[in-house]
């Protein structure tokens, strides 16, 4: 039993120590980001010895992350909001009501899964253009609206709610909206949360398209505007580590604060796609 | 007496089954309009423009003639294009195996461990998929930087010199696929490890009662168990590494000599930095058209795979 123990201890340490190898560019980079630029190129000890925070100073005071910032939480927000709200709607129609068109909707839907979005980015950016919203937040969200996978996640959910608690609810005189919103809606609020943070995700670090339809400094993304960055310093490698921590920090912290969430969204918008 | 009465009861249900069913629809009508407005939009009508834009000569922004398929004639000759074609391949090749054997290995070794310590384990093998591309190009770069990089050391110890290995048109496909493996390998365990857990344990007992060795309790148990969701795993993998652009933009521009040139990367050049709207949408199509094939397959596939 000991000796069974003791090889259990010594795997769990196994698969440990790969973690931390798995993480340590991460690491890395922390450990880059805390140093002054002169040691950095002298002598680099895996260690963080350093607690020399001028680099994200001068990043935060000289760089336009903080406007990045605002541009990022203003369009993914925004983006989210509308997916999941227009989603539900659609998804409700789709799962509960009987209308002309159900069937092609639901088909299209589906079929919408195969497009690779890259492959319109031309012609959407040529409709931004024509719209006048190249450079602007809602060129940046409004292609962005399209995530099949909120519908068809919805429907699912919406399908499985026995018709009796309906029946119910129409007894009382209610209408189809108060259905979805006071029945359906906070019935499902585990699976909104987990669309909500996956939806997010994707958003904030979409690079492609951000990258495509913005080209004024002051519009960008932070996916985009930290490559701008890049170009501006030169050779400054605690700056452009403490940039990309910076960069990261919203996504990084709200994944250990939202991870059952986050693990559960990827499952399920992923066991969809199959 | 009773007669009429039973008749009015019959007309007032009628009518309140034709009020209900006006309202059903209206309600239809009021609920999927705003996915419909945007679906339509921004994302039918583009896909009907840029199959149109295929057989024009348009320039990105303004009108373009008709030129039936002579775009797609031109593809056939350009062999930037074949170069791109081959390095998407290529690309698919040191990504989709690799990473779906790595995720493999991972979630076998997490769904071992227990409690905290998997909670743990799990979250630093998970946390590079959150993280925005650009961030982990940045952090690659530093990495793998040719003067300072700190894994040059291991680098010069395999080819006996430090290898600027994003300006070596050797190492660069190779060493984007190692990024890009780090970079979304979290997504691919946290399935496999679901697949994992939805292996009854009972199965397990039974095999060790009947003197299974775990060599045999994987490939006898495990492998066809877990195979939807790794065949899941695998043509996920297919479809998004084939829209390889991001990492080759940031690391390598498509260089050098063109060696990680992929077709998004064509596409994006064609379009915006040479004006060629219609050029540029062709190509976008063959994309297009590889990833619908491979989508319809795989939905195939896993259909097939769910019957038996």
């Amino acid at each position: 039993m000991t000796a069974r123990r003791a090889r259990n201890f010594a795997f769990s340490g196994l698969v440990l120590i790969a973690a931390m190898i798995w993480i340590f560019p991460l690491y890395w980079a922390l450990t880059t980001s805390l140093r002054s630029e002169n040691r950095i190129v002298s002598d680099a000890g895996v260690f963080i010895d350093e607690l020399n925070i001028s680099a994200y100073v001068e990043v935060l005071s000289t760089s336009k992350l903080p406007i990045w910032y605002l541009n990022s939480v203003a369009t993914s927000v925004i983006t989210t909001a509308i997916v999941l709200v227009t989603g539900m709607m659609c998804a409700y129609a789709l799962s509960q009501l009987r209308f002309p068109g159900r069937k092609t909707l639901y088909l299209l839907v589906v079929a919408s899964f195969m497009v690779p979005v890259p492959a319109l980015y031309v012609a959407q950016f040529i409709l931004m253009s024509d719209l006048g919203l190249v450079n602007t937040w809602w060129g940046i969200i409004l292609p962005q609206l399209i995530v099949p996978v909120v519908v068809i996640v919805y429907k699912q959910f919406f399908d499985a709610i026995p018709k009796e608690m309906r029946e119910a609810v129409l007894l009382d005189g209610g209408g189809e909206f108060t259905l979805l919103f006071k029945l359906y809606l906070p019935l499902n609020w585990g699976i909104t949360a987990a669309l909500a943070i996956i939806t997010f995700i994707t958003t904030w670090n979409n690079f492609f398209w951000p990258f495509l339809v913005v080209t004024s400094e002051d519009m960008m993304t932070i996916p985009v505007g930290i490559t701008q960055v890049n170009d501006a310093f030169g050779v400054a490698y605690a700056r452009m580590m403490a940039l990309a921590l910076l960069a990261a920090a919203p996504v990084i912290i709200g994944y250990l604060i939202f991870q059952k969430r986050v693990t559960e969204a990827v499952m399920i918008s992923a066991g969809v796609k199959g | 007496m009773g007669a009429p009465g039973q008749s009015l009861q019959g007309e007032e249900a009628a009518m309140s089954k034709a009020k209900r069913r006006r309202r059903e629809l209206r309600a239809a009508g009021l609920l999927t309009a705003p996915f419909l407005f945007v679906f339509l939009i921004f994302f039918l009508y583009p896909t009907y423009k840029v199959i149109a834009l295929s057989f024009t000569d348009a320039p990105l922004i303004g009108d373009g003639q008709w030129i039936g398929l002579a775009n797609y004639a031109k593809l056939l000759n350009d062999r930037l294009f074949f170069t791109s074609l081959w390095n998407n391949l290529y690309f698919v090749l040191l990504t989709v195996v690799p990473t779906t054997v790595i995720a493999l290995l991972i979630a076998l070794a997490v769904s071992k461990l227990k409690g905290r310590m998997q909670a743990l384990v799990l979250t630093l093998f998970f946390l590079p998929y959150v993280l925005p591309v650009s961030v982990v190009t940045l952090i690659w770069a530093w990495m793998l930087d040719f003067q300072f990089g700190i894994l040059q050391p291991l680098i010069a110890a395999v080819t006996g010199k430090p290898v600027p290995v994003f300006r070596n048109p050797y190492w660069v496909m190779p060493m984007i696929a190692v990024v890009t493996i780090w970079w979304t390998n979290g997504f691919n365990v946290l399935l496999l490890i679901a697949g994992l857990r939805n292996i009854p344990e009972d199965l397990y007992e039974a095999a060790s009662l009947d003197g299974a060795t775990p060599w045999q309790r994987f490939w006898r148990v495990t492998w066809p168990l877990l195979w939807p969701v790794t065949a899941l795993v695998l043509t996920l993998q297919l479809i998004l590494q084939l829209k390889l652009f991001d990492q080759v933009y940031l690391l390598s521009n498509g260089g050098p000599f063109n060696s990680s040139y992929v077709v998004l990367m064509q596409m994006y050049r064609e379009a915006f930095q040479l004006n060629n709207g219609g050029y540029a949408s062709a190509i976008a199509m063959v994309l297009f058209l590889v990833i619908v094939i491979v989508s319809v397959l795989q939905f195939q596939l896993l259909r097939i795979g769910g019957r038996k």
